[in-house]
């Protein structure tokens, strides 16, 4: 089976953010795989590993996600594909991006794409669908199960808690949901084998894509910190008058109780 | 110029969320005057127009279909195209629900078109509309803009107030027949996990537990606190990776961002990847054992104390608050 992962390199999810001039400060951060990429790469493997066939991690970006797509070699994904806009693109959004990587996934003949359900830093959940569409294969959001057999496959979908059962048949894309898998932790030895494992490197004149073709369609104009609140009221007091206090509180001045 | 707005209603065991009429609210405010049409799915749904007009859409779309009984992409893809070419729409306007996200990329791809997701605040009128989405599970903002063409938004539930039901206003209805061929998937079960059909992302009120719960059993009395105020129970990562509970109630930077009116921590005591998803709630209550824990810098109210405590004294309270217990 040709197995395709979708990989993006963000922020640690224990990291500050520190915002300067309308942008966010990268200086010294530590960077991952994005938590849900990470249960795709799983995901990938696990599936490779019941269905034989091959796992490729792609990741768009700058070169700095070369060490993301290292980690997920180590994990045990069997080739990894950098396409890189660091220099020809100043500014990208979700339109940008699934038409970049739906132009290299097109002749691929992907049985199986898997892409997080979002990502924790622009979050908006959008490329994994987009990228399906673009390339005329179904797709199913925010999986905490999936089964393989032959070309159909059954998959459970988390749909605001409750769980929907799923059948359809491949070729599919899915984004993965938290609770689909526990991602591995790369072994030693995964890692030493992942430094001999292939690595290549795009750039979009490599996909025959002119700048203006993948030209974002919406612009961030500001970015900044939401407002900090004003320190809050410990209660103070025997246990019970403190709780009945807090109930009056919710009810009368806060009002939302 | 005045746009015309497209807005989809989305409603859930044959009732309008309440989404429905926040997307009609955020489509007049882009709208500049333009015409908000509502756009109704499913197999029976003519019968909620009205509501949609009560609430501000000046006109009303129906597509009824077998196949539009459940949500999926292929069906309500369909459907929604159809509704596109008759009305060509200059704005698209979708909540950020479970279907919106799964929906609306789609839409977009299809339509070659920008999309800002998980809208919760919209600045300017019209052409000038600026668009507020959290970034970071809501540790930063971001304004974005659409540099033309089709406007197309999703907005977060519970943030964009809607406009005051009003049932003297009138609207056309009307009905569109579409064909709907070659569906993908097949939905074979749905399991329904909240029992109290309120959703975590649609709550007013969010009662959470942290590992300070300790057990499954620890979160009864939280579900019964939250049955009383009509809200949703909801978890941190620690109590989900314990087991405790069901990973589809985490709240956090992995998990749901909630903005409740109201979120009661319980047990909870603070880690940045929790806060990212809860702390622009607007009313937060903090009930930690431990006095230094980072749960309390967000809180506005808060009780140091022993949860096994608190948590029962606070459902009698609330009991006595709102009188005798609904039998």
């Amino acid at each position: 089976m040709n197995i395709y992962a979708l990989v993006k390199r963000t922020f640690d999810t224990e990291e500050k953010i520190v915002v300067k001039n309308g942008a966010i400060q990268e200086d010294g951060a530590e960077f991952i795989i994005n938590p849900y990429d990470e249960y795709a790469v799983e995901e990938a493997i696990q599936v490779r590993d019941e269905h034989g066939g091959e796992v490729t991690v792609l990741s768009l970006g700058g070169e700095d996600a070369e060490k993301q797509l290292r980690t997920a070699l180590a994990m045990g994904a069997d080739k990894a594909v950098l396409i890189n806009t660091e220099d020809d693109l100043d500014e990208m959004d979700e339109f940008s991006a699934s038409k970049i990587i739906s132009e290299y996934l097109k002749d691929k003949d992907a049985d199986l794409i898997i892409a997080g359900n979002v990502a924790i830093d622009g979050g908006s959940g959008q490329v994994g669908p987009r990228v399906a569409e673009l390339l005329g294969i179904n797709y199913v959001t925010t999986i905490t199960d999936l089964k393989i057999d032959g070309t159909s496959a059954t998959l459970v979908r988390d749909v605001e808690g409750d769980s929907e059962t799923i059948e359809t048949s491949l070729p599919l894309l899915v984004t993965a949901q938290q609770g689909l898998n526990e991602p591995r932790y790369p072994s030693l030895p995964g890692i030493m084998k992942a430094k001999k494992k292939p690595l290549e490197e795009l750039e979009l004149d490599d996909l025959d894509l002119d700048e203006d073709e993948v030209e974002a369609k919406t612009k961030t104009i500001d970015i900044f910190m939401p407002p900090e609140k004003a320190a809050g009221r410990v209660l103070e007091g025997d246990i019970s008058d403190q709780v009945s206090e807090l109930v009056n509180l919710l009810n009368k001045e806060a009002k939302v109780i | 110029m005045s746009k015309n707005v497209l807005v989809l209603g989305e409603a859930r065991e044959g009732e309008l969320r309440n989404v429905s009429f926040e997307t009609i609210a955020a489509a007049k405010t882009i709208s500049g005057g333009g015409t908000v049409t509502a756009v109704l799915l499913g197999d029976s749904v003519e019968n909620l127009a009205q509501e949609m007009v009560h609430y501000g859409a000046d006109r009303v779309v129906t597509v009824e279909h077998p196949h539009l009984k459940q949500y999926t992409s292929d069906a309500y893809s369909q459907a929604f195209m159809a509704v596109y070419e008759q009305e060509k729409p200059d704005a698209i306007v979708l909540g950020h629900t479970a279907m919106g996200k799964d929906l609306s990329p789609k839409l977009a791809s299809k339509l070659s078109s920008g999309l800002i997701s998980d809208v919760t605040k919209i600045e300017g009128e019209g052409d000038a509309a600026e668009f507020i989405r959290p970034i970071y599970s809501g540790k930063a903002f971001e304004k974005v803009q659409s540099k033309g063409g089709l406007l197309f938004i999703t907005i977060r539930p519970n943030n964009i107030e809607p406009l005051a039901k009003d049932e003297s206003r009138s609207g056309d209805v009307s009905s569109l027949t579409v064909d709907i061929t070659n569906l993908r998937s097949v939905i074979a079960n749905v399991v329904r996990k909240s029992t109290e059909g309120v959703d975590l992302s649609e709550a007013k009120v969010i009662i959470a537990g942290g590992r300070g719960v300790k057990s499954e059993d620890g979160f009864k009395p939280l579900e019964e606190l939250a049955h009383l105020l009509g809200g949703a129970v909801g978890a941190s990562r620690g109590a989900c990776d314990a087991d405790y509970c069901d990973y589809s109630l985490q709240i956090g930077q992995t998990g749901k961002v909630v903005t409740p009116d109201l979120y009661i921590a319980v047990g909870i005591s603070g880690a940045i990847q929790h806060m990212a998803g809860m702390s622009n709630s607007k009313v937060i209550v903090a009930i930690n054992k431990d006095p230094e824990a980072n749960i309390f810098k967000v809180a506005d109210y808060g009780i140091v104390g022993d949860l096994f405590e608190v948590v029962p004294m606070m459902i009698e309270e609330v009991k006595k608050l709102k009188g005798s217990p609904a039998v």
